[in-house]
């Protein structure tokens, strides 16, 4: 399994042609006190840098976009009851939602782990 | 020093004010506890005292209540007191300088409140014979007037109720533009220093909405505006002055692009304070541009009364206004409405309110005008202007001013939390202001700042006013660059201390409950 980042602060776990979406630790903090999300429906199509999810804080309402495109086969429904476990595990247990990616080669350009975390720094 | 007060508590008796004393009632001296009206209410109580009723023969066809509403009942009395005990806990433009950015908090002359309560005016219905309410339609017709005169623009519609149903107002006249046209545009451009419920009325006209970047000097990126127009584009919501406090200078090149590219420019005119009589909106090839009544011309607003917003609208738009509009036709004045459009004004997009517009806020609109004058209303927008600069420069060295090298700034100074102890923030220095007397800045907005407070003085505050503001806020951002932890317990002096917002907006209770000592009893 192999984990990338976006420029927009999401992450995405591939594991074959399955995927799983967040946002990153640096995204949330910046959000503050996460209070609701709005995830995708189970089928729904997302295109790369398309709108997928919502997230709001007591500051703002962002928008969650894709990493890559393909389809979602599930979203956390944890954090209907328990927002702020985007807070307290951005990425792990608050994970947003799972797709089918529909073209592997989207992953390319996505920066890894230490790209990002050199990214986030000059910030 | 001769001691004036020997009556009264001197710094030898100790602290005055103490968190360890209490009083029987809760309340401490003026500072009044209220509990609500469902706490204090009783069903056996009522402030009216009706004749009694034969209720048998009644035309409710059995329908009527069983069982009684439970709604709790006061006395008069007892009802004044709980509203006024209410308002002490308010604050408003009335107690003291209100800096929310973006929001004109200015104040409302007392002469717009005699005018309004003029029984000719305040007692009308709007159903009336227009033969009856010839006053009235002369006051919309000639606040009208001074609109189209003060934005150069060719009409106006002036039902719509606030900032927010003008931008809808406005969209509606673009999309009709459209459709009249046979075009079927699908995007509207959003920069991101406009206001949000921008990209809210586009989306909700069925509009796509993509956002424009701005500049690292806070205003709209012309360079990547010119390139994203196209035949799909169906105009621009563009907020000048913009909520970075700063005049969109590139205005007139964004006007010409996107006309020449087939679109319309619709103009947030939320921050119209800053340039009223300096600038007209109609120079600077705007389309529509709706004018918060409520904001530039001083009628009451933020829990003081209803807003108003008109909307100025280009030759292009205006044969596509919404109905009602007042119409002067040879010495008398008419209400132009669908029966009587179809001649004249067949092209309308239809209707946006029941009746004509908000006619308390038309009244004292006027009134301000016709008391200011043309020259007047030019010198609130250079005081305002004044003002704002005035807080922004006596702070920038405490406050990290993100566009104070972009050059002055127009009705509103815009700082950031860069600079902050670790774990202190926007927040904080807000809730801090609150002890110190005063209604919080405008917070976390615009996005586009981290920690953005926007403040906005207006002209109505004195150099002596904004200097103890100034001296506040400065105290306040002292404490929050050293960290004292005193401040993370700020509002201590409020009737609430510090709310506790997320678990609020995480858990809300949205329905009275009965206290739960209260259940326990029973």
């Amino acid at each position: 399994m192999t984990r990338y980042f976006t420029d927009e602060h999401e992450w995405i776990d591939v594991d074959g042609a399955q995927a799983t979406v967040g946002i990153t630790d640096y995204a949330q903090g910046q959000l503050g006190d996460i209070v609701f999300v709005e995830l995708p429906a189970i089928g729904a199509t997302v295109t790369k840098g398309g709108e997928a999810a919502v997230v709001e804080s007591v500051k703002a309402a962002s928008d969650v976009y894709a990493p890559v495109s393909g389809t979602v086969t599930a979203a956390n429904d944890a954090l209907g009851d328990d927002p702020a476990l985007v807070n307290s595990a951005p990425e792990a247990d608050g994970w947003f939602f799972k797709l089918t990616l529909a073209d592997a080669g989207e992953l390319e350009g996505l920066m890894d782990a230490a790209a990002y975390q050199a990214f986030v720094a000059a910030l | 020093m001769t001691t004036i007060n020997q009556s009264g508590w001197r710094p030898e008796m100790g602290e005055r004010c103490s968190d360890n004393v209490s009083t029987f009632t809760g309340n401490r001296a003026l500072m009044l506890e209220e509990p609500l009206l469902f706490e204090i209410g009783r069903i056996d109580a009522t402030g009216v005292d009706l004749p009694d009723t034969d209720m048998d023969d009644n035309r409710l066809g059995g329908l009527m209540r069983a069982s009684p509403v439970d709604l709790p009942g006061l006395s008069e009395p007892e009802t004044v007191r709980h509203y006024t005990r209410l308002s002490r806990q308010n604050y408003a433009i009335d107690l003291g300088l209100f800096p929310l950015g973006s929001c004109t908090m200015k104040h409302n002359p007392r002469l717009n409140e005699k005018m309004a309560r003029l029984p000719g005016f305040a007692d009308l219905h709007p159903l009336q014979p227009v033969q009856t309410t010839q006053g009235a339609l002369a006051v919309i017709h000639e606040l009208a007037e001074w609109l189209k005169t003060l934005t150069g623009m060719a009409a106006v519609a002036m039902s719509p109720k606030a900032g927010a149903h003008g931008e809808l107002c406005g969209l509606l006249a673009i999309r009709a533009a459209h459709d009249a046209a046979g075009s079927d545009r699908s995007v509207i451009l959003v920069p991101e220093s406009a206001h949000g419920t921008n990209p809210a009325t586009a989306a909700f006209c069925g509009y796509k909405v993509e956002n424009i970047p701005a500049t690292a000097e806070g205003r709209v990126d012309l360079a990547a505006l010119m390139t994203r127009l196209g035949p799909d584009v169906a105009g621009v919501m563009i907020t000048n002055p913009n909520t970075c406090g700063l005049f969109e200078r590139d205005m007139k090149k964004i006007s010409d692009a996107v006309h020449n590219a087939g679109g319309y420019v619709y103009c947030d005119g939320a921050n119209f304070n800053a340039i009223v009589g300096r600038v007209r909106p109609g120079d600077l090839g705007i389309d529509a541009m709706h004018i918060n009544l409520h904001k530039t011309f001083s009628t009451p607003h933020g829990g003081g009364g209803p807003g108003s917003g008109p909307v100025v609208l280009s030759a292009a738009l205006a044969p596509f206004a919404p109905l009602p509009f007042v119409e002067k036709q040879g010495d008398h004045f008419v209400l132009i409405e669908e029966e009587t459009a179809e001649d004249h004004h067949a092209e309308t997009f239809g209707r946006m309110v029941a009746f004509h517009g908000q006619m308390g806020m038309f009244t004292r609109a006027l009134t301000y005008i016709l008391s200011h004058g043309a020259d007047g209303l030019r010198q609130v927008a250079e005081d305002a202007v004044l003002n704002a600069n005035y807080v922004l420069r006596s702070l920038d060295d405490v406050l990290v001013a993100p566009f104070g090298a972009s050059g002055p700034c127009m009705h509103e100074a815009l700082f950031s939390d860069d600079g902050f102890a670790e774990g202190f923030s926007t927040i904080d220095l807000a809730k801090g202001l609150i002890d110190e007397g005063y209604h919080p800045m405008t917070v976390y907005f615009p996005l586009v700042v981290h920690g953005a407070m926007l403040m906005e003085p207006t002209e109505t505050e004195s150099k002596a006013a904004l200097d103890q503001y100034i001296g506040a806020v400065r105290s306040l951002a002292e404490r929050a660059r050293v960290g004292d932890p005193a401040l993370k317990a700020a509002p201590i002096f409020a009737p609430r201390r510090r709310l506790d917002e997320t678990l609020a907006a995480r858990k809300p209770v949205l329905n009275w409950q009965p206290p739960v000592d209260a259940m326990a009893a029973e």
